[in-house]
């Protein structure tokens, strides 16, 4: 039997469409606009100026605090400006703009295909390693790994669980990367169990993916210290709290750290950017994404540099016309996963390090339905991972009863979107909670 | 890019929604119908089309003149309450009694209270229970027609009596043991399961409403807690008292398969307002409903008690809301 997290969860349609597509390079463009702010904590700071020749793999930016990370250019050519652009949500945020010429890359980076077995780096240059090459966590949240590699004092790591759950419906680039690149996974694995002070490994991957499994398991045979355990699929599995629970039997508590419970939880594609950190020298600038959708013509996987506008792969997979505007088949564009990922409101905005998806839904995928009255089904209650009645905290939400939400646990909503995808009455439960999360931390901070 | 949508996440929606769950609730309700019309013929479809019309009508024109709003009846509610309301009532009902019922379950018991969702009490049941107190003469006139077009005719067939609920009550209270009243009445375990007994036109046929339960939970529709508990908590309960003296109380197939036990259980307890949503607190709910229904029914004046049982219940669901919440993450909340 596969284990599970123990509370709520739904089963969204898996829809991943793109699973048999080998990823394919990705052509670099003209031009690239690497944001300062593609992880999460303080924005980094640019050390290049316009008219800068720069080379792949040179960094362009330092970190601006302690929880902050490196960035290094994706592609070879002249820094064009160093200014304001808007990203893919349309918000302003300072970035590096290059036009590329060639593609030269940095000097030390080996760039050959040969895997590169036998560790000789001690835990401490490991993570000085991982550090300077701007290595970011691949699952979505973009949390600076280094820092997540070093415990806070008082709290000692016990297994690193490598996430290659891969729990959102249409993302298929954590498989690929598995299956193409599972070797290296493993030594990026085994490289961040020795950091953390010889812990033990744990490998945890949907039983919708069984390729992937038996290839790990197979891998994970020459390797002291690891092993794979097979999840039932579930939405939101991924959910660091919700994999923790489902492969350790181990719950963190509200307002707690992972850490907590004695483990590190990193994603599949972050052991692979450490593995080539490490081992190869490469800095944090390229990543697979999938660009998928119901159209079987539009069902890709490509691995990306770093900063390539989104537009690009709309124009390449032909879901968008060079004018910019989107076949009439769509009118949504998700950067990420259907249940958790962000829209699109700006085309011409770059993807991030992060970036594991674009998706294109159509109208009637997308389109919010006209809210209903709340039929008290308990269906939001019966989905929700934390264990909270979203239906309630709507109600205290909007009527700004602050006090009882904290008291009915808002602040352990991890914004999912269980609740939402349920509600038949297609109450915007999320998105009040949201709001109402806001304010309940606001109220704190008083 | 104009027409980019920019909703926030999640992007997608489950195939849930009202109207299909309502749909659901009346697909689930058709083998009830079906064998009310087969043994009750047009009487029974007659109380059918007045409950179902009435209702529907009822709450198209509060929402359109009172409330002034679009109108909710795409959300099948109404029709929904309207089939509850006249499977509960006996295929003799006069049409003018089935219309005030229907004008009380959704213009009082729904309507002013908001609507779908606010309601504390089942609109059906409210209904029911109304005429019950209103017209008790009407309303306990049970009679076993041979089926089909004998609507009009006083045929030689058609069998006039009380439900084995009333006649156990009579025949206990007159100071007969149970043996003796069953050496009277042949209560067939197979006639009450297929359906050819007196009652409300739900009433008739066990196995009708089995399928429908089975129905409603294939399609998750509903969870099993609550019709599960309340079955049990009947079955269980009438049997210590029947173990404890078999000459003065029903068995407990009896009492399971006769009356509205099953039809409560199955269409009306697990109506979603008037539930509760954690599972410890359907439970309890559940248990509530089957306790009371045997205690009305063995020590009431009434011979059944599920309509009672269950409204009372429907009263203490904010109160098991509060005290009873989901099972959560972590057991304990830390105080941060």
């Amino acid at each position: 039997m596969s284990r599970t997290f123990s509370v709520g969860g739904i089963h969204p349609d898996d829809s991943k469409f793109s699973m048999n597509q080998a990823v394919e390079e990705f052509p670099i463009p003209k031009r690239v606009f690497i944001s300062m702010n593609q992880h999460l904590g303080a924005p980094a700071k640019p050390i290049v100026t316009k008219g800068d020749t720069v080379k792949v793999g040179q960094t362009i930016a330092e970190p601006g605090g302690f929880i902050s990370a490196w960035v290094h250019s994706s592609v070879s050519g002249t820094v064009a400006d160093v200014a304001l652009y808007p990203d893919f949500l349309g918000k302003k945020v300072l970035t590096v703009v290059i036009d590329v010429t060639g593609d030269e890359w940095l000097p030390g980076i080996d760039r050959s295909p040969d895997i590169k077995n036998e560790i000789t780096v001690s835990p401490a240059e490991t993570i000085t390693k991982i550090a300077a090459a701007g290595v970011v966590g691949l699952g979505g949240a973009a949390f600076p790994t280094h820092v997540k590699l070093s415990p806070p004092p008082g709290s000692k790591a016990e297994y690193l669980i490598l996430n290659g759950t891969e729990c959102e419906p249409y993302l298929t680039s954590d498989y690929r990367l598995m299956i193409e690149h599972g070797q290296e996974v493993l030594i990026g694995g085994e490289l961040m169990r020795r950091a953390l002070g010889d812990v033990r490994g744990i490998i945890g991957i949907e039983d919708n993916k069984p390729k992937a499994i038996r290839y790990m398991q197979q891998l994970v045979e020459n390797y002291l210290g690891w092993t794979v355990v097979p999840l039932k699929r579930r939405y939101p599995q991924g959910g660091e709290k919700q994999l923790i629970d489902a492969v350790l039997k181990r719950r963190v508590p509200s307002f707690a750290l992972p850490i907590s419970t004695g483990a590190v939880v990193q994603n599949v594609g972050t052991a692979f950017a450490v593995y080539e950190a490490v081992q190869k020298n490469k800095p944090l600038i390229s990543n697979i994404l999938t660009v998928t959708s119901q159209d079987p013509t539009i069902q890709k996987n490509y691995r990306f540099r770093v900063g390539t506008p989104v537009q690009e792969f709309l124009i390449a997979s032909g879901a968008m016309d060079h004018e910019g505007k989107l076949i009439p088949a769509f009118t949504k564009i998700v950067n990420g996963g259907p249940m958790m990922g962000k829209p699109v409101s700006e085309p011409a905005g770059p993807v991030m390090k992060s970036t594991s998806a674009l998706l294109l839904l159509t109208d009637k995928q997308a389109r919010r339905k006209e809210e209903q009255n709340c039929i008290r089904c308990g269906k939001c209650a019966q989905a929700c991972p934390m264990g909270l009645e979203p239906y309630l905290l709507y109600r205290l939400a909007m009527a700004s009863r602050v006090e009882e939400m904290d008291e009915n646990r808002i602040f352990d909503c991890i914004e999912c979107g269980c609740c939402l995808y349920s509600c038949p009455a297609y109450i915007p439960l999320l998105d009040q909670l949201r709001i109402a999360k806001n304010a309940s931390l606001k109220n704190k901070r008083k | 890019m104009d027409q980019l949508l920019i909703s926030p996440a999640p992007h997608l929606h489950s195939k849930d929604s009202t109207r299909r769950l309502m749909r659901d609730v009346i697909i689930a309700l058709i083998p009830s119908v079906l064998v009310s019309i087969s043994f009750a013929g047009l009487e029974a479809l007659l109380v059918l089309s007045v409950s179902v019309a009435t209702c529907v009508s009822v709450e198209f024109l509060i929402t359109r003149f009172l409330m002034r709003r679009k109108t909710t009846l795409g959300d099948l509610s109404a029709v929904v309450t309207g089939v509850i309301l006249a499977l509960n009532l006996p295929a003799s009902s006069p049409w003018w009694m089935v219309l005030i019922g229907a004008v009380i379950a959704i213009g009082v018991a729904k309507m002013t209270f908001g609507g779908l969702g606010h309601n504390l009490f089942n609109p059906a049941l409210v209904g029911r229970v109304f005429l019950l107190i209103s017209f008790p003469v009407q309303m306990t006139n049970w009679t076993v027609k041979n089926g089909f077009f004998s609507f009009g005719y006083k045929t030689a067939d058609a069998v006039s009596g009380a439900t084995p609920l009333g006649i156990i009550k009579e025949g206990l209270a007159s100071g007969m043991t149970m043996e003796q009243i069953s050496e009277l009445h042949d209560f067939s375990y197979l006639e009450m399961l297929f359906g050819k007994i007196g009652g409300s036109l739900g009433e008739a046929s066990a196995l009708a409403i089995l399928a429908g339960l089975v129905y409603l939970l294939a399609r998750k529709v509903i969870r099993p807690h609550i019709p599960v508990s309340v079955i049990l908590s009947a079955f269980i309960f009438s049997g210590v008292l029947w173990l404890t003296d078999p000459l003065h109380y029903a068995d407990p197939v009896l009492q399971l398969l006769s009356g509205g036990l099953l039809f409560g259980a199955v269409f009306m307890a697990t109506d979603y307002v008037t539930s509760p949503m954690s599972a410890a607190g359907m439970v309890i709910y559940g248990v509530g409903i089957g306790v009371i229904t045997i205690l009305i029914r063995v020590f009431g004046s009434y011979p059944e008690g599920v309509s009672f049982a269950i409204l009372f219940m429907n009263a203490i669901v904010p109160l098991l809301n509060t005290y009873f919440k989901p099972k959560a993450y972590k057991k304990e909340v830390s105080r941060g």
